[in-house]
């Protein structure tokens, strides 16, 4: 890696200025809306960046709320539903682009891309009107159904690049050991897909928990609103309140999931982003 | 390749005569496999976007409101000629370009230097790429929130720092500034992710050579580091500009489209929900779909096989 020149410690402390700069970057947006979480009422418009006193109240307020609540239990709901199916349908039509021969494999990869690329704007219209008609709109299928859209073409790309790797041989070699085309899946291609299956996953839950455009338009009331839409109609403990605190306490336990898979699985998801898009 | 070496020679092995005859069944069933397992992917995908678009193609030609449904019939081109002859269709429209080509020229260049960074770093790799990860994965409208509170005159931080004075998000020029900030602080790490994985495959001797020759550090980047690649600099503009195209999270959080910053997604939106205008919404999304595939389409003929999705085989 180090092809030109060697790690002395001047080159050392150049590379640290330019991280810093980069973890500057990232996390200064994120701890202001948590500083803003943590202010007072009184000290909320100081405009300081480190919060002069600090308290709950924000948090304990937006739990009180049905309105956060609901939405809460709305965005982990569609988001592990949507997740789920997009995961398991997608794995199915990656391991026949992997593995298997057929006529209809590029179509099938140029319609994943088409989708991918799609405007979904476009959508939201015909969607909208769609959804009226056959009763889903405000329902969790309603926005489980484009987001499974949504997150199958990742899906299947991300699978496919995963799937390409795996040493299939395996899977002969422990059924010429004696072991039953079951028992050769469980014990030796499962854990062997499971990482990649996994990484997917994390990546269509972010790509779903994410989503603005379709919970806002596709929704109506408390029934399937996630909160990323619920959001935007926050007010304060009352009415009348300003809801900078709320809005940015609840902006923050919508984080809370993102930065602990960050933290946890952060080889994964750069393998798994650049995996299908560059090698695909 | 490994597949098809697997199957065929046992089968070729044990009987010779109809030997090409059980392959051919093979390759059915196979074929049979493989139909099954795509179809609820296929299914689902065109369902939710096929049948939706055609839909739109024929709310577009109606005269459609919601408000008064009685008034519903067939108008042919009319929706276009009212929203192609509309000022305010080609304000959001050339907000969008002008969004998606400052932003992405923006991202360009941060991510290129991100992924510099984020390859070649000696110090906390690791924690580099976990660091800029985050932008990536944070929700769109949180982080949102967070540049409209640093620019919300007093509450914010950033606010009193540049105009303590003036509401940033109020005026037009700032307004886009903001919103381009926000755009390029969330997108520019996933652009350095594909960029650093095109980085990955430069190879190190490649860069040795070159430098021997008395190439500078400006000159490899130039002469050898850009060529290679290629491939990954033209997917990750391509999956960007598509992107930003979409814009609407930012935007209808920072400034909800007001002083003209609404791009063709937060016009389309604001005509379905505020105007419940299906007919004109609809005539909207398809004129979007229809500029969306032509950029795609210049993009994947002007490159051709750089293209994403063409090279199926791995061959990378």
């Amino acid at each position: 890696m180090t092809m030109i020149g060697t790690a002395t410690p001047r080159r050392k402390v150049q590379w640290s200025l330019l991280d810093l700069a980069v973890v500057i970057y990232a996390l200064v947006p994120v701890l202001w809306i948590v500083s803003l979480s943590f202010k007072t009422k009184e000290t909320l418009n100081d405009g300081n960046f480190i919060p002069r006193s600090w308290t709950l109240q924000s948090y304990i307020d937006i739990f009180q709320t049905t309105e956060f609540l609901r939405a809460l239990v709305n965005s982990i709901g569609i988001a592990l539903i949507s997740t789920l199916i997009a995961v398991v349908i997608g794995t199915m039509a990656a391991y026949a682009v992997a593995r298997l021969e057929f006529p209809g494999k590029r179509l099938l990869i140029g319609v994943s891309l088409l989708v991918a690329m799609f405007p979904q704007v476009s959508l939201v219209s015909p969607l909208f009107e769609i959804e009226r008609a056959l009763g889903l709109f405000d329902t969790w299928p309603g926005l489980i159904l484009p987001y499974v859209t949504f997150g199958l073409p990742l899906a299947i790309y991300t699978l496919s690049a995963f799937f390409k790797e795996i040493p299939w041989e395996l899977e002969k070699a422990a059924k010429m050991d004696g072991a039953t085309p079951a028992q050769a899946f469980r014990r030796v291609i499962a854990p062997l897909a499971a990482p990649g299956v996994f990484t997917t996953a994390i990546l269509v839950f972010i790509l779903t928990w994410n989503d603005f455009l379709f919970a806002i338009s596709l929704t109506s009331t408390e029934a399937s609103r996630t909160v990323p839409a619920a959001l935007s109609f926050f007010t304060g403990a009352s009415q009348f309140e300003d809801p900078t605190g709320t809005i940015s306490a609840a902006a923050v336990v919508i984080t809370i999931p993102i930065i602990v898979f960050v933290l946890f699985f952060q080889r994964r998801i750069v393998a798994g982003l650049t995996s299908g898009a560059v090698k695909g | 390749m490994t597949a098809e070496v697997g199957t065929t020679a046992p089968a070729a092995g044990t009987e010779q005569p109809p030997g090409k005859r059980a392959l051919s069944e093979g390759k059915r069933a196979e074929r049979k496999l493989a139909f099954w397992l795509c179809a609820p992917a296929a299914i689902v995908m065109l369902a939710v976007t096929a049948w939706p678009i055609i839909y739109s193609i024929w709310l577009s030609l109606q005269r459609y409101d919601l408000r008064f449904p009685a008034e519903t019939e067939f108008v042919g081109l009319e929706n276009y000629i009212t929203v192609l002859s509309s000022p305010y269709w080609w304000t959001s429209f050339g907000v969008t370009v002008f969004l998606t080509a400052i932003s992405v020229a923006i991202e360009f260049v941060l991510g290129f230097a991100l992924a510099l960074i984020m390859h070649r770093t000696i110090v906390a790799r690791g924690l580099i790429r976990t660091v800029a990860l985050i932008p990536y994965g944070i929700v769109t409208v949180v982080a949102a929130f967070s540049w409209r509170y640093a620019f919300t005159p007093d509450t914010g931080y950033l606010a009193q720092l540049i105009a303590p004075d003036s509401a940033l998000l109020t005026e037009r020029l700032p307004a886009f500034s903001i919103i381009i900030v926000a755009e390029v602080w969330k997108t520019t790490p996933f652009m350095a992710l594909l960029l650093m994985a095109g980085l990955a495959l430069v190879p190190d001797d490649l860069l040795k050579a070159a430098s021997v020759d008395g190439a500078g550090p400006w000159k490899r980047f130039i002469k050898v580091i850009v060529p290679v690649m290629k491939p990954a600099i033209l997917v990750a503009v391509l999956f960007r500009m598509l992107d930003a195209f979409r814009i609407f999270d930012n935007i209808f959080v920072l400034t909800q489209g007001a002083q003209q910053t609404g791009s063709v997604s937060v016009s389309t939106y604001n005509n379905l929900i505020k105007g419940l205008n299906l007919g004109i919404g609809s005539t909207m999304s398809v004129l979007i779909f229809i500029t969306v595939a032509i950029i795609a389409f210049i993009f994947v003929k002007g490159f051709g096989t750089a293209a994403p999705g063409s090279d199926d085989g791995g061959k990378r």
